[in-house]
């Protein structure tokens, strides 16, 4: 039988980086001296699961690296060996280096045979120097007597004469008979003299033994191996047959009592067995197990959904316009189950949408995992004494989402390390505990996911980043800055206020970069702090990339969506709020603070309904910490739409972030608040006003201009959208 | 067909196992650690109890103990499966009433061969 071991692979790969993560957590919350016997047990079994797969699946070399580590971890276990910081520190190279070794074999790439080589001697040095018991003799010792186990002999005597309890260890005589016999002619005899008084008999035990004749040609290590596991439940004698040896005459009488002997637990058991099968198909359905399926065959089925979603929600429509036109007529009854049909569609649609988004999400704690090491390696390193607090490792994010979010996190960890977290010098003085705390967290909020950055350092000094930024000329001398607007700073381009350039960070890059990839994601990042009890960042991020809470809005014919996440509120527009500055640029007073106005029909060139404003609605919303309202004819529905990407099918428009299609099938833009917010301060407004005046229906030459965008992306999609009604009449 | 559960923390060698057992017609339930296996080996009677040794929750050790407390594992062939290195780790197996033991590394034809031998 020949099996093809790679198909098992990919599960050993998977497993044995787990193992690492198990080994390199288990590792980094080790006490030097007082190791926690349950944990050095976990990162020893890891380590032993890693060497005996490696070796079943033919990957030698990470099979005898990994045991040394084994071996080392295994004298700690028994403690023989002290877990010093030394063994710890080589523990966790190797660990990295196992990585390395998995990830080469896993690609069918070559290792650095010497960087391995490096780290394996420096394991066996610290190896060889602590520790009491030399390392175990690895080789097998089964076969004792060597010279008798010359091949070619006519045949074996075998005295066999089992202890009394040796059934009950599982081995059957009868069955090492039967393998014995398929190895040459077998001449069983039993012995009954041992045999008790049937009072005395006990069926567990066993009363005979045997003189066995088994002639061929079979070697001594054969006939040892029958007895291997028995070595010490048995009395046992193998001697070579001699030519002129007598076999055993009176042999047929005896037989079937052995037999009898052997079938008097046989006999039951292979009744109960036949039992014990069919309770183990019936119980076997209840394992839960997973299935490993591509992204891409899981991103199919979203789409789908998301198409489901849509052919639902025009069916929906559909039915309330209906059931609208045709009340009281005498199809009322068929519309009300046509109603109730669709009423019941819809919540079908909506869990499978639910369950479908489920398999993309996985625990934070896939991305959370990776800080414990970083964090004791920087500590190391900046002589900071840190303790990472880790919480939350079960909220579940979107794949997607949480593959990009590790590289943002990183950064802002190693901020808070960096910049944050005193040395324990300026830590003593400042009347803190030695010992600063990073805290990770993550939780749901309102339809989000938060992840929290918090640390008790010395917190964002306002002071300097205002002197940076006047002397950058991002802030006027005299203006009045709001704490928001002064943390806000620290995310401009090239902007950094460290004193010395570390070489973990600092270098003033990166917090633009972080900001811009957590927008990308669809979400937004704040930053709380207090000079000298410390900083709290918060990332807010999406559930998930695929759909998005909506609030509709009309202006003209046209449907915007405004994701609900970025609304403050609605209200309708008083004119003696409005106040125009600089003779361009109108203001609305909200409150007590002022707040551009952007009217969509002039950013998107669509005739509005009514020119005057007065009276008219106005969405406040929120980008990127700034406010603005939004000019609009109608506020409409409230719902989730799926996002389709403008890029794909068309290209990147400014202020929108995608489309979707609306229950009626016409297509409708999202609003990206931030980017429409800066993209309406680079218009001009009088450049708009001359250019409605002057011409209505000229063609626009800025291909990148969201009014053209908007038609070409409508008319295109529209089109597709008709398409797919189309096939399906 | 004879049934068999095997006890392996480790996925890929449950997986190895299984696919080779069940290729030879054996019917294989998998369980992945001691404690797990115990549940599964009380609510059925299988013919053979194949365990790894180092598991978490309960080892391959203390699982043979448990199995041959069981009436209905009193006589069941357990083998533990062992690395070479551990001697004394066979010593354990047998004296907490392990048939005997299968030696890691193996290959298919190893796993069947000792699993005919005490099945038959």
């Amino acid at each position: 039988m020949s099996i093809d071991m790679k198909q098992f692979h990919q599960t050993f790969f998977d497993e044995s980086f787990e193992g690492l993560d198990i080994m390199e957590t288990g590792l980094l919350g080790l006490e030097v001296g007082a190791a926690d016997e349950d944990v050095v047990n976990s990162i020893f079994r890891a380590a032993h699961s890693i060497k005996g797969g490696s070796g079943t699946f033919g990957f030698t070399d990470i099979a005898s690296f990994t045991h040394i580590l084994e071996t080392m971890l295994d004298e700690m276990r028994d403690g023989t060996r002290d877990v010093t910081q030394e063994a710890v520190d080589g523990l966790l190279e190797s660990v990295d280096c196992l990585r390395e070794m998995l990830n080469a074999a896993s690609d069918e790439a070559d290792v650095d045979k010497d960087a391995v080589a490096k780290v394996q001697q420096k394991l066996e040095a610290i190896l060889n120097s602590g520790g009491a018991a030399p390392a175990a003799v690895a080789t097998s010792c089964v076969s004792t007597d060597d010279d008798a186990s010359n091949i070619n002999a006519t045949g074996w005597s075998i005295r066999f004469a089992p202890h009394l309890g040796m059934l009950t260890t599982g081995n059957d005589p009868a069955r090492m008979f039967r393998v014995l016999e398929e190895l040459g002619d077998l001449l069983v005899v039993a012995d009954v003299s041992g045999m008790p008084i049937y009072d005395e008999f006990h069926a567990e035990d066993i009363h005979i033994s045997w003189q066995l004749t088994l002639t061929g040609d079979v070697s001594h290590e054969q006939v040892a191996d029958v007895f291997e596991w028995v070595d010490d439940e048995c009395d046992l004698e193998i001697t070579e047959l001699s030519e002129s040896e007598n076999l055993p005459e009176i042999s047929k009488p005896d037989e079937p009592l052995a037999v009898a002997a052997s079938n008097v637990d046989e006999q039951p058991k292979s009744d109960d067995r036949r039992q014990g099968d069919r309770r183990l198909s019936k119980s076997s359905g209840a394992e839960s197990a997973s299935i490993r399926v591509g992204i891409d065959k899981v991103d199919d089925i979203i789409n789908l959904v998301g198409e489901l979603v849509i052919t639902q929600s025009m069916l929906g429509q559909v039915g309330a316009e209906l059931e609208a036109e045709e009340q009281g007529c005498r199809d009322a009854i068929r519309i009300e189950r046509l109603r109730e049909g669709l009423a019941q569609l819809e919540r079908n649609t909506r869990e499978l949408q639910e369950s479908v988004m489920r398999i993309r999400m996985l625990p934070i704690s896939f991305v959370f995992s990776r800080f414990p090491r970083m964090v004791h390696d920087l500590s190391s390193k900046m002589d900071k004494s840190i303790e990472l607090i880790i919480s939350g490792e079960q909220t579940e994010l979107d794949k997607t989402i949480m593959e990009k979010i590790g590289d943002p996190l990183v950064h802002l960890v190693r901020n808070s390390i960096d910049h944050g977290i005193e040395t324990t010098q300026e830590r003593i003085a400042a009347g803190k505990p030695e010992t600063g705390t990073v805290s990770l967290n993550a939780f749901h909020q309102g339809g989000n996911i938060v992840l929290e950055i918090r640390d008790d350092g010395k917190g964002l000094n306002r002071e300097k980043i205002l002197a940076k930024a006047r002397e950058r000329g991002l802030v006027q001398d005299d203006e009045l800055v709001p704490d928001e607007k002064i943390y806000d700073l620290i995310f401009q381009p090239g902007f950094s206020t460290a004193d010395v350039v570390s070489d973990v960070s600092g270098r003033g890059v990166g917090m633009d970069v972080v900001r811009r990839n957590i927008r990308d994601l669809g979400g937004n990042v704040e930053i709380h702090s207090e000079t000298g009890v410390g900083t709290v960042m918060l990332i807010r991020l999406p559930l998930t990339l695929a759909i998005l809470d909506g609030q509709l809005v009309s202006v003209g014919k046209q449907t915007y969506v405004v994701p609900l996440t970025s609304i403050i509120e609605s209200l309708q527009i008083r004119c003696d709020q409005i106040k125009t500055v600089a003779g361009q640029a109108h203001v609305y007073l909200l409150r007590d603070e002022y707040i551009p106005i952007i009217r969509l029909c002039d950013v998107f060139d669509v005739p509005a309904r009514t020119a005057d404003i007065d009276g008219g609605l106005m969405v406040v919303v929120e980008g990127d910490g700034q406010k603005a309202g939004l000019v609009v004819d109608d506020l409409l529905a409230q719902q989730q739409v799926v996002i389709k990407s403008l890029e794909t099918n068309f290209k990147r428009v400014d202020g929108i972030s995608g489309a979707t299609i609306l229950g009626d099938g016409t297509v409708a833009m999202i609003l990206d608040v931030g980017g429409l917010i800066a993209y309406s301060k680079s218009m001009d407004p009088a450049v708009i006003r001359s250019r409605k005046n002057d011409n209505e229906h000229m063609i626009q030459q800025d291909r990148e201009s969201p009014q053209e965008g908007n038609e070409m992306v409508m008319m295109k999609m529209n089109k597709e959208a008709a398409d797919e009604r189309n096939t399906v009449h | 067909m004879a049934s068999i559960l095997a006890v392996d923390d480790s996925a890929s060698m449950r997986q190895m196992v299984t696919f080779t057992l069940k290729g030879a017609g054996y019917d294989v339930t998998e369980a992945k650690d001691g404690q797990e296996a115990l549940i599964k080996a009380k609510s059925n009677r299988f013919s053979l109890v194949i365990t790894d040794v180092n598991m978490p929750n309960m080892d391959g050790i203390t699982l043979t103990k448990e199995l041959r407390a069981l009436s209905t594992y009193k006589f069941t062939p357990i083998l533990t499966l062992t690395t070479e290195s551990s001697a004394e780790k066979k010593q354990a197996g047998k004296a907490a009433g392990a048939t005997g033991w299968i030696v890691k590394p193996f290959n298919p034809d190893q796993l069947l061969a000792t699993v005919k031998k005490v099945l038959g």
